[in-house]
């Protein structure tokens, strides 16, 4: 059914398309503002269809679910930002331009160097922010639809060159006002639906089985422990495991202390087999799924077969997490382990045989205040106030991996338990309080790195290309501003609704351990297949939107501000436009070569850089233009060009870009992850210095109101 | 044009802009307080705030209602038809 919907959807797209390029696209003014009549509450709804990427759709319910309230602070960091954009940049950008951002900051000096230099920067910005856009594609659609990862690239990559080239902004408004539509529409769904489920301790993580939606349970064994603090191995075989023997044990220790904080241990035991209908094989159940054997591992113990597999477990000690009168338990983890032969296990078993090689979805609360087992309905402030309980005792997934001394490399994704107050309070993804022993040094350098991050959301959306066209689609200023009213109010509903999407992908059990990406399908999914064909549909009708949007912006500055100020001399309208179409192809293939190769990167990470870059170059030449009236052409190019270098080469210079060269991160030159709080003002201070400093300057023509 | 006297259409601009920085900047010192508060207080962001909400969820949705409400306050005060000389 996903596949069925996510045609319908690209078909429905492609015709929305291939309409508006008919009608309006003939001109300039129709192909770069879709003819300057767009209506403001369309234009608003757009802006929201096309703001809300799949880093907000997708991503944050995904790092609430994993993360708590840390996930949470992107929604009001991504909102606040509008703020910016609506009381001082609307407005002006709308009584200033014409098709570009070029336009509104040369609208007073008219010179050369200007549109160049912030053409060139917007061109940047939709690049740095176009990856994140692909690679969600790519991550998107594999699972969905079964299909390799560059294939899901290329196929949006070729659906949004083909609907921005033919229907240029006419058809890129239509898509991202029905994007915005639908989101906001199934953000409002989904929501009530998690809040009349409520949360329930037994409600198990329900996923797609063979036979509909099923559950497994991620089994704890309660042992003792010997005076030393190890596993009392004659308890162990006290256990309802049968036969079972430590194989391996891993313990990952607090960074800065000896304090070990994760212990696990790979048991060898027998699950119980059952023939299978092939002669000579055999069946068993491994964590709920599946799995072939063949004879040769079956053993015989009183008369029934059994097959030994290796799994590992997480030991618990932590009194606040256990039953009453319990000394220790042993948990089930889920691993996935690569020997050096090559071989593959998942939870343990070889799935080459045949089965279903894939992990379980993880997350859910295991205990609620008073002993309560379940909530039936709750309301949206009960949710939250439950959640954030004490009390409370969510199980999220988490991740380790570690080398055992064979060389098998091993990941396990853990049931993590953590009390409702500390999972909704910040510190989870954002650790800016020192543990006992943590240097005072890394714990600064979160903080900055939280601030740079914050600063970087609040001044970065104002700034971003695919926005400030928006502002030249609409008849008038009025018109600018109420159209951001209209988005403020849309995107603010959607950020203030994540938190449900979030914890209800929590309190369902609609995690993959593998990516915290997929969290809101599956919280659809959980509910019913439908649900989970549509909101799929609309994950990738909001790469559309964004996408489509980004290459817009870099198609109308490499057409308008690059190539005029190259040629120089006046560019027929036409050619104009057929310009625009050409390099709308070339940044869209640009976009698919680089969503291939940056598969795996962290899309949250490339976003806030995105936001970093735009709010650093961009922002600081608007605001001096607008409320600065000693700021010069000079001020400006400097500004934008010191922004850019300095936002783009903190980031290659930091400690992600130093992991993803494969070097280690701790050496890179540039400590902090989020380069906006050193950019940012950097920029500032250039435009201001320089344009102290330029004051002799051709003074600037006369604003045009 | 005299430059002393502005005309209506100018001076409505010209209050529309103050008070949109006005605005930026009370949304700005409410943000960067969140902020703040996150980063170097995080004992006293998770007290108890509103509705049995602790102080972090109660400030973060305070902080998407705000910009809602100020959205709509100032489209209404934009709304406004400029008076002649009501400004200088």
């Amino acid at each position: 059914m996903a596949l069925a919907v996510f045609v319908a959807f690209v078909i429905l797209v492609l015709i929305v398309s291939s309409r508006a390029g008919r009608s309006k696209t003939a001109t300039s003014g129709g192909y770069y503002a879709a003819g300057r009549s767009v209506h403001w509450g369309v234009n608003g709804i757009a802006f929201a269809g096309g703001y809300l990427s799949v880093a907000s759709f997708l991503g944050i319910a995904g790092l609430i679910a994993f993360f708590g309230y840390d996930g949470f602070l992107y929604s009001i960091g991504f909102l606040a930002g509008w703020v910016v954009a609506l009381f001082v940049i609307a407005e002006p950008m709308k009584r200033m331009g014409t098709f570009t951002v070029s336009d509104a900051l040369n609208k007073n000096y008219r010179r050369p160097g200007i549109q160049l230099a912030a053409g060139l920067s917007v061109l940047i910005v939709s690049l740095v922010y176009l990856v994140p856009q692909m690679v969600g594609a790519g991550v998107l659609v594999e699972p969905l639809l079964g299909i390799p990862h560059y294939i899901g690239v290329l196929i949006v990559g070729a659906v949004v060159v083909f609907l921005v080239a033919s229907g240029g902004m006419t058809s890129t408004t239509y898509v991202q006002f029905f994007n915005g539509g639908l989101l906001l529409t199934f953000a409002v769904v989904l929501t009530i639906a998690v809040l009349i489920r409520g949360v329930d301790t037994s409600d198990l993580p329900r996923e797609e089985g063979p036979e509909g939606l099923e559950s497994y349970r991620f089994e704890q064994v309660a042992l003792a422990m010997t005076d030393e603090g190890e596993i009392d191995r004659e308890a162990l075989a006290q256990t309802p495991l049968r036969d079972p023997e430590i194989v391996d044990t891993h313990v990952e220790y607090h960074e800065y202390t000896d304090r070990p904080v994760l212990k696990l241990y790979q048991l060898s035991r027998l699950i119980p087999a059952e023939p299978a209908a092939a002669e000579g094989e055999y069946t068993a159940r491994v964590k709920g799924r599946t799995a072939e054997f063949g004879a040769n591992r079956v053993e015989e113990v009183d008369g029934s077969p059994y097959v030994r597999i290796e799994d590992w477990w997480r030991l618990e000690t932590d009194s606040r997490f256990l039953p009453q009168g319990t000394e220790a338990e042993l948990r089930e983890v889920q691993s996935v382990a690569r020997k050096p032969d090559g071989t593959q296990l998942v939870n343990g078993v070889d799935f080459g045989l045949g089965g279903e090689a894939r992990l379980r979805q993880m997350g859910r609360v295991s205990d609620l205040p008073g002993g309560q087992e379940a909530t039936g309905s709750v309301g949206p402030v009960g949710l939250l106030a439950l959640l954030s309980d004490e009390d409370t005792r969510v199980q999220l997934p988490s991740t380790a991996d570690f080398q055992t001394g064979g060389g098998t490399q091993v990941s396990v994704y853990y049931e993590n338990p953590v009390p409702g107050d500390q999972y909704m309070r910040p510190g989870m993804r954002f650790p800016v309080v020192a543990e006992e022993g943590e240097p005072e040094a890394t714990t600064l350098l979160n903080r900055l790195n939280f601030v740079s991050l914050m600063l970087a959301l609040f001044l970065g959306t104002s700034a971003l290309p695919h926005i400030l066209i928006r502002y030249y689609t609409v008849p008038s200023a009025a018109a600018a501003r109420k159209s951001t009213i209209v988005a403020i109010a849309g995107v603010g509903i959607f950020y203030a609704l994540t938190v449900y999407l979030g914890v209800g992908a929590l309190v369902g059990g609609a995690n993959n351990p593998l990516t915290d990406n997929m969290s809101v399908p599956l919280l659809a999914r959980s509910f019913n297949e439908p649900l989970f064909a549509v909101v799929s549909g609309i994950a990738f009708t909001t790469v559309l939107a964004t996408t489509s949007g980004l290459i817009m912006a870099a198609s109308g500055t490499v057409a308008h501000d690059l190539m005029v100020n190259l040629v120089r001399h006046e560019i027929p309208d036409k050619t104009k436009v057929l310009v625009g179409r050409i390099v709308a192809v070339v940044v869209g293939a640009i976009g698919i070569a680089l969503g291939i190769a940056f598969r795996g990167v962290n899309v949250s990470y490339l976003v806030g850089w995105a936001f970093a870059v735009a709010a650093s170059a961009n922002l600081p030449s608007l605001l001096f233009m607008l409320f600065w009236k000693k700021t010069t052409a000079a001020g400006i190019i400097a500004s934008i060009l010191v922004g850019l270098v300095a936002s783009v080469g903190l980031i290659l210079i930091g400690p992600d870009m130093w992991g993803i060269y494969g070097l280690d991160p701790a050496n890179a030159p540039m400590p902090l992850d989020q380069p906006g709080i050193i950019s940012i003002p950097l920029s500032f201070i250039t435009i201001y210095v320089v344009s102290l400093a330029t004051q002799k300057e051709k003074p600037r023509h006369a604003a045009a109101g | 044009m005299d430059r002393n006297k502005p005309t209506a259409g100018e001076a409505y601009e010209r209050r529309k802009v103050r008070l949109g920085v006005r605005m930026t900047l009370l949304y700005a010192v409410v943000y960067a307080g969140f902020v703040i508060l996150n980063v170097f207080f995080p004992g006293i962001i998770q007290r108890s705030g509103l509705f049995g909400l602790n102080l972090a969820l109660t400030y973060g949705l305070g902080l998407i209602i705000l910009a809602v409400v100020l959205a709509l306050l100032y489209n209404w005060l934009c709304g406004v038809p400029p008076t002649e000389g009501e400004e200088s």
